[in-house]
């Protein structure tokens, strides 16, 4: 994955709360292979049946603002998927689901929990604000609203560096042997042997 | 002596191997369970040239996409081949797969259990949002994506910031026809479906002490539903006992090391809670739900909510909801017909399921189709030997094979637009059990009284006299 420092682009507005991962990706899409791309899957079913939808009016945009509880049900990184190659970047929301935004972070799309969410919702309408997320100087502006971004170094270091934790964690490894090692002669039972 | 614990704390600094300076747990994985949609990670580990880290403890199952007929022949090939993907990848990397023509072969929160390999103190992952069920014993279970799954596979760790510690208590006993799945939705109707975001959730109280493992298993089940992604109940004798002699359990002299480890899984007196919910059994009845998140749900003798009496965003969610699931505002839920029911899932397809269900269907015809998928083939066989599956077939109902089937419809196993179903399952979301579906979480009890009643009905008359 590549990692951004600053993404300039347009906000759009998804005015609905708890919108479930099953939305977001319906399951019948999901054995579909990451090259075809999943951005056509992107909330399916919603938009098939409203010409009207704020996504198909705005084609170009790549800043969501949603409603609270944002991603929450399965575990499907495919959500994820689904809106990177749609081409968003950013998700701002007043909440999210725990699993979701880990699943962001890994695939370099930023995850804004704020509580201007719902006034930002406000003002985009059915229209569109521009935006600028800043990782280096931790700030995301759209149209006239400032939010300071609170990611732990370690978050914003990943989506910057589009890092992957695999290469930090075998960084470990000799720490993670040792771990092993004394789990098996303390705890022998969880290695079965069957 | 050290501060009071809570029994997240121990599992925690149990698995945890060393902590970033922003405070998030590199933790070990004492089980990582895979299945078909597993594909996206192992694809990722090919592309790194890397080999599974732990082969010995990473073990496949067969669900997501198992057909739940005709298991010979699949004819559809986008579902033949997430099988064949899984069955080639666990092979590669020498993983143990229970297959779809293994006769352990079930829903893989249902088979981990069932098998000894979950266990009190273990730590397990899954790329699954209901890996929460593996807490019911005293475990620490949490869903976890592709991206941490090929992690996993790489290193036999994960990446985790600790959550915080919350205890939901419940109170007294549960009435007749009340079980696990009532008290889940019953919290996360009361909390909300992110009451719990950023937490863990210990259950408590004589009421959870009361449940089966079967029970327990229902509850943590649905941690994730009101927004935690762990759950989880201290272990005790109901748990050993249903542990012990199952085929990964630990034998002999280790079973008793186990068993004095696992005796110190409780939360200390006194420990810190960082939020506590209390519920009074009197006040949990069968419980459904109407709308499209598992928060929208009522006890079965209450009326649907008005719009109307609603104002802002709260009026416009439930009119959305309700539009969507074709009800009318104000009117008792009881009596709302049905085009279908499901008896199956990771949630409420486990023996004890069965058995209350077949306690309604016995010798009565279900006035609409329905299916009864068990979690598992070792569940199919002994309803089969208990007669249960006489009891289904000749009330009407389909008695199929195990995996996840209607719950998420990825095998085929659908609900057509506009239907109606009522189900054992989870998840109530839109197009969850097939586009445009209509869902109805409950009961094992209220799915079967759903069935011989053609419509959402209390099961409580149907049991009199039953158990």
């Amino acid at each position: 994955m590549a990692g951004w420092t600053r993404h300039q682009g347009q906000a759009v507005a998804l005015p609905r709360a708890n919108v479930d991962t099953d939305q977001l990706i319906p399951a019948r899409f999901m054995s579909a292979s990451r090259a075809e791309g999943y951005g056509r899957f992107l909330l399916h079913d919603l938009r098939e049946g409203d010409p009207d939808f704020p996504l198909d009016r705005h084609p170009q945009a790549s800043i969501l603002v949603a409603g609270e509880n944002f991603g929450c049900g399965s575990s499907r990184e495919a959500a994820v998927y689904a809106l990177v190659d749609a081409g968003f970047r950013v998700v701002v929301a007043p909440s999210f689901a725990d699993i979701f935004a880990g699943n962001a972070v890994n695939n370099g799309l930023l995850t804004v929990a704020t509580d201007q969410a719902r006034a930002i919702l406000a003002v985009l309408g059915d229209g569109t604000l521009s935006g600028t997320a800043d990782l280096a100087a931790g700030t995301l502006r759209i149209g006239d609203f400032d939010i300071a971004l609170t990611l732990p170094e370690a978050v914003r270091e990943k989506l910057i560096n589009g890092w992957d934790d695999i290469d930090l964690t075998r960084a470990h490894s000799g720490e993670i042997r040792n771990f092993r090692d004394r789990r098996k002669s303390d705890h022998p039972w969880a290695f079965p042997s069957t | 002596m050290s501060a009071p614990a809570t029994l997240l704390d121990k599992l925690w600094s149990a698995h945890e191997i060393r902590r970033a300076a922003d405070g998030t747990s590199l933790l070990w994985v004492d089980r990582h369970l895979v299945h078909e949609g597993s594909h996206h990670a192992f694809g990722a580990l090919r592309a790194r040239g890397l080999p599974v880290a732990e082969p010995g403890l990473t073990f496949g199952v067969v669900d997501h996409y198992a057909p739940t007929r005709h298991r010979d022949r699949i004819e559809d090939a986008s579902i033949r081949v997430m099988i064949d993907r899984l069955e080639a990848n666990t092979a590669e990397h020498g993983v143990r797969l229970f297959g779809l023509n293994d006769p352990r072969q079930g829903i893989v929160h249902v088979l981990g259990p069932e098998q000894g390999l979950t266990l009190p103190g273990l730590l397990i992952t899954c790329g699954d949002s209901h890996t929460s069920t593996h807490g019911a014993f005293g475990a620490l279970a949490f869903g976890i994506g592709a991206t941490q799954v090929a992690h996993v596979l790489a290193t036999q760790t994960v990446w985790q910031a600790k959550p915080r510690a919350m205890r939901l208590v419940f109170e007294g006993k549960a009435g007749p026809a009340v079980g696990a799945k009532d008290m889940a939705l019953h919290w996360i109707a009361r909390l909300g479906t992110s009451g719990a975001t950023g937490h863990a959730v210990e259950y408590a109280g004589p009421a959870v002490r009361a449940l089966s493992m079967e029970g327990r298993m229902t509850l943590c089940n649905l941690s994730i539903e009101g927004g935690a992604r762990f759950g989880m109940v201290a272990p005790d004798e109901t748990t050993f006992a249903y542990v012990q002699g199952r085929p990964y359990a630990p034998k002999a002299a280790d079973w008793d090391r186990a068993l004095e480890d696992w005796a110190a899984l409780t939360t200390d007196a006194g420990a810190h809670f960082h939020a506590e919910a209390r519920f009074d059994m009197a006040e949990v009845a069968p419980t459904v739900t109407w709308g499209t998140t598992p928060e929208q749900a009522l006890p079965i003798d209450a009326t649907l909510p008005d719009p109307a009496r609603l104002t802002g965003p709260q009026a416009e969610a439930v009119r959305d909801a309700m539009d969507y699931m074709g009800l009318v505002p104000g009117r008792p839920l009881a009596g709302t017909p049905v085009d279908q029911v499901f008896l199956g899932s990771c949630t409420n397809a486990r023996i004890e399921d069965l058995r209350a269900a077949a306690a309604v269907l016995k010798g009565r015809k279900a006035k609409v189709p329905g299916t009864v998928s068990p979690g598992s083939m070792l569940i199919k066989a002994q309803a089969e030997q208990e007669g249960l599956d006489r009891i289904f077939i000749e009330a009407g109902l389909d008695w199929v094979g195990a995996g996840c089937s209607m719950c998420v419809g990825m095998n085929g196993d659908l609900v057509a637009a506009g239907k109606r179903c009522a189900s054992s399952t989870n998840r109530n979301f839109r197009g969850r059990q097939g586009k445009g579906a209509r869902t109805h979480l409950m009961s094992p009890v209220m799915v079967a009284a759903a069935a011989v009643t053609g419509t959402l009905t209390d099961a409580r008359p149907l049991l009199e006299g039953r158990v």
